[in-house]
């Protein structure tokens, strides 16, 4: 099986563009395990490490852009402080090994329902920026991007190349619920944001749905009924906010837990994430 | 801790590393630098890979396997399948119930079909991918109260064993009664190393066998009899074991690769994948369980009903030995004058269950305790002091009729878990990893409630019901090069990580007065050990060590006689004994090294250590079927956050009976490694299976506690050396796995005031109930 290795951009769309079954080889920390279960059996790979443009991020007064390939402990450490929210979401994933390997793009690229990040990125109306040698680039909200459980829009030249987030003021809080205290496949999962630039609460919802969900009505009536100057709310609202997120989830039975667990869950962390941001 | 020094071994004062002391693990740096070899690390010049086929369905026909394909391909060097048995064509660990290879149906999910071995494992993969086995499904039995009565899915029928135990006066009523209905999920052992073995034929047409295993000799006899050969012929090494926990002691791949050998003629090396090892050997029985209790109102136990389901699976494994520890230990560590017990083990279509630390125990424990917590409720009086008061003493009787004549120190294991001090209140600033949740950040402290509870355990040591689990044990004194004694220990014992190797260089270097101790591979070139299980090896083998040293001592004490003129026909022991690496006269002036005695050349002794004999229990389940009995309690505290449903397992505090601490270290380990097994179990571990399915073979999803999820462990051993133990010692490995789940799961009940009847217990089972 050939391994491409390419050292810049322009290298890997050409190998995408020759070999459009290519397997794209980031942290591996998917990709490898379906490999050993035998899920996967790649033709060609191409292995991205040595693309030192995808692993850099840059931010301006309105925009956050982060590659592809940057880790989850990048984010953790060195982003805590301009995405709080995709840092905690960062800390919850597997071991100190995984994060240090594990990407963001990977994760996009995955585009499983339990994906840790994805909740934070469609609450923050998270762009995906796509490369393929033939079109060049093009934006896929995150809502567009993920078509699926594990299915997504990216074409099979095409190549996760950054993604980039509006950057807004205001507190965060992510919270992630696995049936043990580290090292665990999100049961549910939520990222809320108390967008005090667009006077909006964001909540982005995991592992409750087909893919990432937002609870759009909850959202509405809770930034309705948030004292904005005070940045305060009253506690039957953020009640409210709670069981409506509940209500928007649309979760499944499965081996990892039950679908009525799971939007109970999501609920119960919603209304606590909020006033975690809040201090109530 | 309390130090107790009466034994029965010979103390030689001045020896280093001998017993009671924390000797270091012989395997231990190379286990933590990565140079030990696990079994799959085995390697042979001109070595196959081998491969096995498996059923992808729980129950159904086999209509035809066609594997020309398979044997066409280039680098495939050959296919078996059950017409290729030379020999028995079934094999087991008590009834040989189970084929090499399915020919007519299969009964579980993983059941081998077919073996092929090639010169890469991918192409054993893709050779078993060509194989094309048409199955016609059936209905899977998957129900173990049904399997009771259902049409046999096997020759044999569908119960294993039903034990009934009729003890006192069975009419027997108490003024209070509580009744509750538990269930037990299956748990696997999670060892690290999966199944793995390298096969290599030898010029006598036999084989050799180099094997991760937890006992030599019975998997040697069950090969033999599927090759059809003397068991002298097929010659099997211990190779290095990553983690047994019970999983090891039934045939995996034994059989198949041995096969693969003699046909290829060629070394064949087997290694299971991770999903495959979790179809490839037996779990942890689930269990249905009903009890009924009756009490006088001063809490004294009058009586214990209770019926008991066991799931064993599609073959039998251990399952008729697993229910009769259930149903000799449904009492729990109580005096119960009376009492009505039927245990079943039954046939199913899931995957087999046998044996797993604890060994039917675990489950019967789960649900007395949680009975004992009832009862204590429905009269008003505090758990610990229900338990007290009814707590086993030495002379008294269980419910089989057996006479407990060695140590009982129950009322001690209590009082000394409760006596601990509780984890600490939390404080301000408390990191989130204190949190139910940890690094998921689900919680704030408002969100959490603390509970504590109790729980204690008997367990039964070495193997019970008139079976004879002997040990052998050779050891061999000579001059090494430089002139000094050297000791080289010879035993079948199989090191799985409970620390034999250490220990059995401790008993020689005592006994012997040397310290270089030498441990010769685990072989079938010596007598049988036993199993390395049923908290046994301790007594079993470390006994055989003991009885081999004093062989060889009373060797040097014939040479010492003849040296020193003392002439002595018998008891010599009376005459002289070691002191300081010589051999002195007891009353007199002689004194001689033993380097010096050992210059007329080596002494070697091979002994066997049999445990006192045992009875089968009767058709009421009386009988003196058990050795010996170990005895624990474990405190839980934990914090649940109830809405979510999640737990953090704070601290567990333990009081185990352990006879004495040969190697007090180790103790520490086996105890704290055991509890991670009982939280594990309290509040995670399950392999889910539907329709005879297995729904998460992986540890992405079979899940078993991190560094996180481990509470604090403070312990405190109970040292009453056990009459008729070598040094007094008491096997340590099982107890602190059976009390330690319902302690924790009766401190999530105290957090939540749910009935919480099942293990594990979920999140959504305290959140939606």
């Amino acid at each position: 099986m050939p391994i491409s290795r390419p050292t810049d951009l322009a290298g890997a769309l050409e190998v995408l563009a020759e070999v459009p079954t290519a397997d794209v080889l980031a942290g591996g920390t998917d990709a490898m395990v379906e490999i050993s279960f035998d899920h996967r059996r790649p033709e060609h790979v191409v292995a991205l490490r040595r693309i030192d443009a995808l692993r850099e991020h840059r931010v301006s007064p309105a925009v956050l852009e982060l590659g592809a390939t940057i880790t989850y402990m990048q984010i953790e450490t060195e982003l805590a402080e301009h995405a709080p929210g995709l840092a905690m979401a960062s800390r919850t994933v597997g071991s100190p090994q995984i994060r240090n390997a594990g990407t963001i793009g990977g994760n996009l690229g995955t585009a499983s329902p339990a994906g840790d990040t994805l909740p934070w990125l469609l609450a923050m109306d998270a762009e995906v920026e796509l490369t393929s040698a033939a079109r060049g680039t093009r934006h896929l909200p995150l809502a567009a991007f993920i078509t699926g459980p594990k299915r997504t829009a990216r074409e099979a030249d095409e190549l996760i190349t950054s993604v980039r987030v509006p950057r807004v003021e205001g507190p965060q809080h992510t919270a992630k619920i696995g049936p043990r205290n580290a090292m665990v496949i999100s049961v549910a999962c939520v990222a809320v944001i108390v967008d005090t630039t667009n006077r909006v609460v964001r909540i982005g919802m995991g592992s409750v749905g087909p893919g990432p969900l937002r609870a759009t009505d909850a959202e509405a009536a809770v930034s309705e009924a948030i004292d904005w100057e005070a940045l305060r709310c009253p506690e039957a609202a953020i009640g409210a906010f709670g069981r409506a997120c509940a209500e928007a989830a649309r979760p499944i039975t499965d081996h990892r837990s039950t679908a009525e667990y799971r939007r109970h869950a999501v609920g119960v962390l919603a209304a606590r994430s909020l006033r975690r941001c809040l201090n109530a | 801790m309390s130090a107790d020094t009466t034994g029965t071994t010979t103390r030689t004062p001045g020896v280093r590393d001998g017993l009671d002391t924390d000797a270091a693990r012989p395997d231990g740096t190379p286990k933590v630098t990565g140079a030990f070899a696990f079994s799959s690390d085995l390697y042979a010049q001109q070595m196959l890979w081998g491969r096995t086929l498996r059923s992808p369905h729980a129950a159904a026909r086999i209509v035809s396997i066609d594997t020309s394909a398979a044997e066409a391909m280039p680098g495939v060097a050959a296919v078996l399948t059950a017409p290729d048995v030379p020999g028995k064509a079934t094999y087991g660990l008590e009834h040989a119930d189970q084929p090499v290879f399915a020919s007519d149906v299969v009964r579980y999910q993983g059941e081998a079909v077919a073996v092929v071995a090639a010169e890469h494992p991918e192409l054993a993969l893709r050779a078993v991918r060509a194989i094309e086995v048409v199955y016609a499904v059936t209905a899977p039995l998957t129900d173990p109260e049904a399997a009771i009565d259902a049409p046999p899915i096997h020759p044999d029928g569908n119960v294993f064993r039903h034990l009934p135990l009729r003890h006192g006066d069975i009419h027997a009523t108490g003024e209070v009664v509580v009744e509750g209905t538990y269930e037990m999920g299956m748990q696997d052992q999670a060892f690290l190393g999966p199944e793995s073995g390298l096969a290599i034929p030898s010029e006598d047409g036999g084989v050799e066998l180099y094997m991760s295993t937890q006992w030599l000799h019975v998997d040697r006899d069950q090969v033999a009899a599927c090759l059809a050969l003397p068991a002298e012929q097929v010659r099997m090494t211990l190779a290095g074991v990553g983690g047994a926990f019970g999983a090891r002691e039934d045939v995996s791949l034994q059989v198949h690769v041995s096969l693969l050998a003699l046909r290829t003629n060629r070394p064949v090396k087997m290694l299971y994948s991770r999903e495959e090892s979790f179809h490839g050997h037996v779990h942890r029985h689930p269990a249905k369980m009903w009890f009924r209790h009756h009490a006088d109102r001063d809490g004294t136990l009058v009586k214990v009903e209770a019926r008991l389901v066991l799931d064993g699976g599609a073959y039998a494994s251990s399952s008729t030995a697993v229910i009769a520890n259930a149903v000799c230990f449904a009492g729990g560590p109580y005096r119960v004058p009376n009492a009505e017990i039927h245990g079943y083990a039954v046939r199913t279509n899931n995957p087999p269950c046998g044996a797993m630390r604890g060994f039917g125990v675990v489950q019967a424990c789960f649900g007395h305790e949680a009975q004992m917590d009832r009862l204590a409720e429905a009269l008003g009086m505090d758990p610990v002091e229900l338990r007290l008061h009814n707590a086993l003493r030495p002379g008294d009787e269980l419910l089989t009729g057996q006479v407990i004549t060695g140590t009982a120190p129950v009322r001690e294991v209590i009082e000394a878990a409760v006596a601990h001090d509780l984890p600490p209140l939390p404080v301000d600033g408390e990191s989130v990893m204190a949190l139910p949740g940890g690094a998921g950040l689900t919680a704030e402290r408002r969100d959490v409630r603390r509970g504590t509870g109790i729980a204690v355990s008997i367990k039964n040591l070495m193997f019970s019901e008139g079976f004879d689990d002997y040990s052998t044990a050779g050891v061999k004194l000579e001059l090494d090069p430089r002139g000094r004694p050297i000791a080289t220990v010879h035993c079948a014992c199989a090191e799985v990580g409970q620390g034999f190797v250490t220990l059995a260089q401790q008993i020689t270097r005592t006994a012997l007065g040397v310290e270089q101790v030498l441990l010769r591979n685990a072989d079938t070139q010596i007598g049988s050990a036993g199993s390395t299980s049923a908290s046994r090896q301790t007594w079993m083998s470390g006994g055989a060590v003991q009885l081999a040293c004093e062989a060889v001592q009373e060797r040097l004490f014939e040479r010492a006689s003849v040296r020193s003129g003392v002439a002595v026909e018998a008891g010599r022991r009376r005459h002289f004994r070691m002191r300081d690496g010589e051999v002195v006269e007891v009353d007199g002036t002689f004194a001689m090294s033993v380097a010096e005695l050992l210059a007329e050349g080596p002494i070697e002794e091979i002994r066997e250590h049999h445990h006192p004999a045992t009875e089968p229990l009767d058709e009421d389940g009386q009988g003196n079927a058990h050795v010996s009995f170990a005895f624990a309690a474990h405190r839980a505290t934990v914090d649940v956050d109830p809405e979510l449903g999640l737990v953090k397992v704070l601290q567990v505090a333990t009081g185990q009976d352990i006879g004495r601490a040969l190697n007090p270290r180790a103790v520490v380990g086996q105890i704290e490694g055991w509890i991670a097994q009982g939280v594990g179990l309290a509040v995670m571990e399950e392999i889910l299976v539907q329709d005879g399915l297995i729904k998460n073979p992986s540890f992405t999803d079979y899940l078993i506690p991190t560094a996180l999820d481990m509470p604090s462990v403070v312990q405190t051993v109970i040292e009453q050396p056990e009459p008729g133990a070598p040094f007094g010692a008491k096997g340590v490995g099982e107890p602190p796995t059976i009390s330690s789940t319902p302690a924790v799961v009766a401190a999530i009940r105290a957090a939540t005031g749910r009935e919480l009847p099942r293990v594990p217990v979920r999140p959504q089972d305290i959140a939606l109930t």
